[in-house]
């Protein structure tokens, strides 16, 4: 850039330089910001939303997996036999059985029947904690995928006050 | 603004059991407020957890899941005073992340 000897232009250029500078040290900042965390952040795009809008235990599998399951005894389902709050029901899943890449919990009278979904790389344990809603009284299903196939164990659960509303 | 995310791990022998607490209201879409109208679906959809660099678990999480979401797993490899991350992301485009250290 040449400087202008007029002093006017030059003070106008001293402005227009500093918001170029000023601009590149706005995107400066928020590159590194997003460099600073070196992990990737959870990614909403893999979210399987079909599998979230089924409503029968099939269709939910076929969506996740695209295949079925058959019911397995190598499948723990810890769930409570009565749940007073449908909005807080404690449930576990652990399974014994090999090269498990993926569990899934289901509770078959909700509005939508998939819950939750957990992807199992190799090296984590095949087991899972978590609290779910209850609308009512319902079949809990939880599904394992152990070595590219489905298996299940079931539960019902029995719920004194729903936990979907209403 | 403190994080919504509350993570403990331990490491004992060769696994480690991580427990965590999120505050979000996984609000379902089914649930009406005082004045009769509909709360919109607010939750979580994906939760994930990275150790060295690796996906060491991921949750995709619908509006069953109960408020403030807790979860438990374990997994092999890691070692007190590594680094575990947390990070979620909900339907509306929140998320937040928070790196924790092994116990």
């Amino acid at each position: 850039m040449t400087e202008s000897p007029d002093a006017p232009d030059r003070a106008r250029r001293m402005i227009l330089k500093g918001a170029v500078v000023g601009g590149l040290a706005g995107l400066g900042f928020a590159g590194s910001a997003a460099l600073s965390t070196a992990y990737a952040n959870a990614d909403a795009s893999q979210w399987p939303a079909n599998a979230f809008k089924q409503k029968t235990e099939a269709d939910v599998l076929k969506e996740l997996y695209g295949k079925a399951a058959t019911a397995s005894d190598k499948i723990n389902l810890d769930a409570p036999e009565i749940a007073e709050n449908g909005a807080v029901v404690a449930i576990a899943v652990t399974s014994t059985l090999p090269k498990v890449t993926a569990i899934s919990l289901l509770v078959l009278e909700n509005p939508s029947a998939l819950a939750a979904a957990y992807k199992i790389p190799e090296g984590t344990v095949a087991a899972v904690s978590n609290r779910l809603k209850m609308a009512k009284t319902s079949k809990v299903v939880a599904v394992v995928e152990s070595d590219g196939k489905l298996y299940s164990a079931t539960k019902e659960v029995k719920v004194t006050v729903g936990g979907c509303g209403g | 603004m403190a994080s919504t995310i509350r993570v403990r791990a331990i490491a004992s022998g060769d696994t480690t059991e991580v427990q965590s607490l999120i505050q979000h209201p996984m609000d379902s879409g089914f649930v009406k407020d005082s004045k009769g109208q509909i709360i919109p679906p607010h939750h979580i959809e994906v939760v994930q957890f990275e150790h060295g660099g690796k996906t060491v678990f991921t949750a995709y999480w619908g509006p069953a899941v109960s408020k403030d979401p807790y979860l438990k797993f374990s997994f092999k490899g890691g070692k007190k005073g590594d680094e575990l991350k947390v990070s979620w992301v909900d339907n509306k485009g929140t998320s937040d992340s928070l790196v924790a250290k092994i116990n």
